[in-house]
């Protein structure tokens, strides 16, 4: 048993209560870091001098204010996308290695702002382009549950740490999957926000039209919690949203009595495994045995989701991607014979090889006389798909779905095939074109390992996300069971 | 073959005057300061940081838009152009592409006194780029350094219809439009230091052809004067292709002040393909009605029309009008003497004249002039009524110019205004007529050039005070010249 078995409700309570103090806390989990992480692979790097001198700070709040913030000593990483204010942010990427970002993100800045305990940063796909995470520059990342194994991606080591109590939350960032799909592998609770409910600023970008930074945690309250803390308008991100963030703890004991739910025919077609299967329907018995109205509804348009996600996201990739040109960023190439030469090594050097694949794809759908035939017809799939969500929303509250066809696949076992890997996302990418919310909740196992449901929302439908999640959480009642190697 | 007539179009870019740059906070004045000191994430384009749209700099472009009699859409957006170069930090300019602020008007300028008009695409707005310094000449450098101070300064860009038909119209063109971007105060049009670029496209065509030649892009030209050499030279360059019965090429070509020629930079083949699309960072730009009309009231009259009314309501010189409606401010203190009594034609001569000496010596703008409208409008009034000399009116201008103090304070202080009293001038008179007897007989006998002296001695007399009109008239009557 340790300290990050708890919640952070109970965390919160006995840091109240003075039982241990949040230097404790952070200790311990940097310890656990420390002895564990080598088989896993999560963490990018710690920060033990930040997380100390945080803990420390959260220790005086805790014993000065009357109502500190719920997340106030609560150890926490950054997927390493995340810009930290003088500490090496790589995305995964070698050529920004050495990076030192001088400001923080928006959702570092607002989770610094409540107290919570940074203790490292967190591993990923290079820029957070793969699914698997065997797209890191650095390292991969393990499945707790089996590190044979791939955690998902793209923010796997924020998954995999989570799930093997390295750290008691995290963020991750999703643009087609890259929060909900390693949740879902690694058995643990991940939100994707609606486009615009949390700040942009300061993530480095991989699709700017489709990123969204979402919480990663043991149980939903805890993803609610951190959520809460993140989300919300920000002058610096001219795309979030300025409506409020409202109560969304209030959703958690709502239940499910008298909600219409809809199970997208689309979503459970061929290519579904039995197990997955199995674990998805029990979790629609038991949301009917609470009061929920199943519906089957359809959602026409996904099989042309896939498509045009891998036209859009690579467009936006070949320009967000250009400022790391081997001149500011990365170790740059000052013997090239000319300015396009100097450019094209580092970024062959610095680049792995799926980022040069998006890129180049990129780069080609963009090109004058292919953007009509490609870029632009996949932006009217991209309304196709949003209208699909929001018919479906006039009649149904929330909509459910096994969160990946399969539990987590065996390390290798995509990577020489580009578009298997792409698959890995259709029943996750469809509500990053159309921007609605979303999360991935554990609702049981599939062969020893995690399997989770899906649950999607309206757009800043992230209250309804969470009443629906803590319901399969309840009755599923699974987040407490700790990947063996990490119960100790 | 038949004549060939030139072709030419105007694309402007004018930095506009806003406190802070176009997507960041960091102040849009840039000159002067330590390299990259005026920078932040943003105009860095550092990973993760995002532009925010500077509102300001939206409404001087609308209103340099409605100004030119544009049209202003309703929705707008902002798009990347991409391309690669180590002044460019985030590897794209933040530009518009298909839906700019503002489509179709036209320009009014003069060329040889005859009034033209010019058709005006578009005008959008788009950020500057940092500047490059290289050590030693460009391509044999051994390394250049980069400055961003200038990145993300707002940059408003003008594109002319191809409506021009000689290179002498270009700067005419160009002159009326910085004239108006002065007017709004949107730009400071100093082309010297690159707050105001041009490009142009010049082609060739027989005369009578309908159809548009082979278009050639001339850049780096940085004065009304290079501008139209350029263009010059292109007809020339041109010409001697298609009549020794070539084709011209397309191209983009840089001006050489140096060689007075341009030179080829690149050519249609090697044309970047700047990959437009939608700007993700930013949402789409809904100007409102309300918007429109408000900046529409806020504008101020046009130059071509401020300079007829005041040469009509004050009687000026074409030249003058010209003058003095070149900038605001000069129409502005203009306006301000005359309101404060002083004659139009003789306030405009002391305006453009001493006035706008002394503030070029002094680096001064008008505005700052320590000699406001209204005290030079109460010099010019005494001038006028006789009570000093225009002589002593400049003399006392340089010195309250240089001490700030009033003129016409100065003169009364000084007991300098004019005496023309008859008993005291014909005193003053006979003591000049006793210093100097030989300049007396000399003009007696007729030499009219000894009566300089003798009024000079008058003036001496009185200690600057006796009218010098008077003095001379009392003199040929002494000296028995006065029918003559």
């Amino acid at each position: 048993m340790s300290l990050l078995d708890l919640s952070i409700s109970e965390l919160g309570r006995r840091l109240r209560a003075r039982e241990f103090s949040s230097v404790e806390l952070a200790e311990e989990a940097l310890g656990r870091v420390e002895a564990l992480d080598g088989k896993l692979g999560a963490f990018l790097r710690t920060t033990p001098e930040l997380a100390l001198e945080q803990a420390r700070a959260a220790d005086r709040r805790l014993a000065d204010e009357a109502d500190p913030p719920a997340l106030c000593g609560i150890p926490i990483g950054h997927k390493d996308v995340l810009c930290t204010r003088g500490v090496e942010t790589t995305a995964g990427s070698r050529i920004l290695e050495g990076f030192r970002p001088p400001y923080d993100a928006t959702v570092v800045a607002r989770l610094a702002r409540d107290g919570a305990v940074v203790v490292g940063k967190m591993n990923c796909d290079e820029f957070a382009m793969g699914s698997s995470n065997e797209n890191s520059a650095f390292q991969p990342t393990v499945n707790p549950w089996d590190a044979e194994r791939v955690p998902g991606g793209s923010s796997g080591g924020s998954a995999a740490a989570v799930a093997a109590r390295l750290s008691v939350a995290t963020l991750g960032t999703d643009t087609g999957g890259s929060v909900r799909l390693p949740a879902s592998f690694c058995g643990v609770v991940g939100v994707k926000p609606s486009y615009g409910r949390v700040s942009r600023y300061g993530v480095i970008a991989f699709a700017s039209s489709l990123d969204q930074v979402g919480p990663l945690a043991k149980t939903v309250e805890d993803a609610q919690l951190v959520l809460s803390s993140i989300a919300g308008p920000d002058r610096r991100d001219s795309t979030t949203s300025p409506a409020p963030v409202g109560d969304l703890a209030g959703a958690l004991q709502e239940g499910v009595r008298g909600l219409r739910l809809g199970i997208p025919r689309e979503y459970l077609a061929a290519g579904l495994e039995d197990g997955v299967k199995a674990v998805f329907d029990s979790a629609c018995r038991w949301l009917e045995a609470e009061g929920a109205e199943l519906v089957e509804v359809s959602l026409p348009s996904t099989e042309y989701a896939l498509a045009a996600y891998y036209v859009i996201a690579p467009a936006e990739v070949s320009s967000n991607l250009a400022r790391m040109d081997g001149i500011r960023f990365g170790p740059g190439e000052p013997q090239a014979p000319s300015l396009l030469e100097a450019y094209e090594l580092a970024r062959n050097r610095g680049f792995g090889p799926e980022v040069r694949r998006r890129v180049a794809l990129g780069t080609f759908v963009l090109s004058s006389g292919y953007y009509d035939a490609y870029y632009l017809r996949a932006q009217k799939v991209r309304t196709l798909v949003a209208r699909d969500f929001s018919r479906v929303f006039d009649g149904v509250d929330a909509l459910i779905s096994p969160t990946a066809p399969t539990p987590a696949f065996r390390l290798g076992e995509r990577t020489h095939d580009p578009l298997a890997m792409y698959a890995t996302d259709a029943l996750t990418l469809p509500a990053n074109l159309a921007g609605i919310s979303g999360l991935s909740v554990p609702a049981g196992f599939a062969s020893g390992l995690p399997v989770g449901v899906q649950v999607l929302g309206p757009y800043l439908g992230e209250a309804m996300c969470l009443r629906v999640g803590a319901a399969v959480e309840r009755s599923a009642d699974v987040w407490r069971r700790v990947p063996a190697g990490f119960d100790g | 073959m038949a004549e060939l007539e030139a072709v030419i179009g105007l694309e402007v870019h004018a930095q506009l005057l806003t406190r802070s740059k176009m997507f960041c906070g960091c102040r849009a004045e840039y000159l002067g300061l330590p390299p990259n000191s005026n920078t932040c994430p943003t105009c860095l384009g550092l990973p993760g940081a995002l532009p925010v749209i500077n509102g300001r700099a939206v409404e001087m472009t609308i209103q340099t838009a409605l100004a030119l009699g544009c049209r202003i859409p309703e929705f707008s957006k902002f798009d990347r152009k991409n391309y690669f170069y180590p002044d460019l930090p985030k590897g794209y300019q933040i530009s518009q592409y298909d839906l700019p602020l503002s489509l179709g008007g036209h320009l009014e300028f003069e060329v040889d006194g005859e009034r033209r008009s010019c058709g005006i695409t578009r005008v959008h707005l788009e950020e500057d780029a940092g500047t490059l310094h290289h050590a030693g000449e460009i391509h044999t450098a051994k390394f250049s350094l980069v400055d961003l101070n200038r990145a993300g300064v707002p940059l408003m860009e003008i594109v002319g219809e191809p409506d021009l038909r000689s290179p002498k119209e270009a700067p005419q063109y160009l002159r009326a439009l910085r004239q108006l971007l002065l007017h709004l105060g949107v730009n400071d049009g100093n082309m010297e230091q690159g707050s105001l670029r041009c490009d142009a496209n010049i082609s060739l065509r027989p005369r009578g052809q309908r159809e548009f030649g082979v278009k050639v892009e001339v850049k780096n030209m940085n004065s009304f004067r290079s501008l139209e050499a350029a263009l010059e030279f292109e007809v020339r360059r041109q010409s001697a292709v298609i009549e020794s019965g070539g084709t011209v090429r397309q191209e983009t070509r840089g001006w050489s002040e140096a060689e007075q020629a341009t030179v080829s930079q690149r050519s249609k083949e090697e044309a970047q393909d700047y990959r437009y699309f939608p700007e993700p960072d930013l949402p789409p730009l809904q100007v409102s009605r309300e918007l429109v009309e408000r900046l529409r009231a806020g504008l101020p009259e046009p130059p071509l029309r401020l300079r007829d009314r005041l040469r009509d309501q004050h009687q000026l010189a074409e030249e003058q009008a010209a003058l003095i409606t070149e900038r605001p401010q000069d129409a502005a203190y203009f306006e301000a003497m005359v309101a404060a009594g002083a004659p139009p034609r003789s306030a405009a001569n002391w305006q453009l004249g001493p006035l706008q000496a002394l503030c070029k010596d002094a680096k001064l703008d008008i505005e700052r002039s320590p000699v406001p409208a209204v005290e030079l409008a109460g010099l010019v009034r005494m001038v006028e009524a006789g009570e000093v000399s225009g002589t002593t009116g400049r003399e006392v201008l340089v010195e309250a110019f240089a001490t700030s103090r009033s003129p016409v304070d100065l003169i009364r202080e000084r007991g300098l205004i004019q005496v023309s009293d008859a008993a005291q001038m014909e005193a003053w008179v006979g003591e000049a007529i006793r210093q100097l007897p030989k300049a007396a007989s000399d003009f007696q006998s007729g030499n009219d050039r000894a009566l300089g002296p003798l009024v000079g001695a008058v003036r001496k007399a009185s200690g600057g005070v006796a009218n010098p009109d008077l003095a001379s008239r009392l003199l040929r009557e002494r000296l028995g010249r006065g029918g003559g």
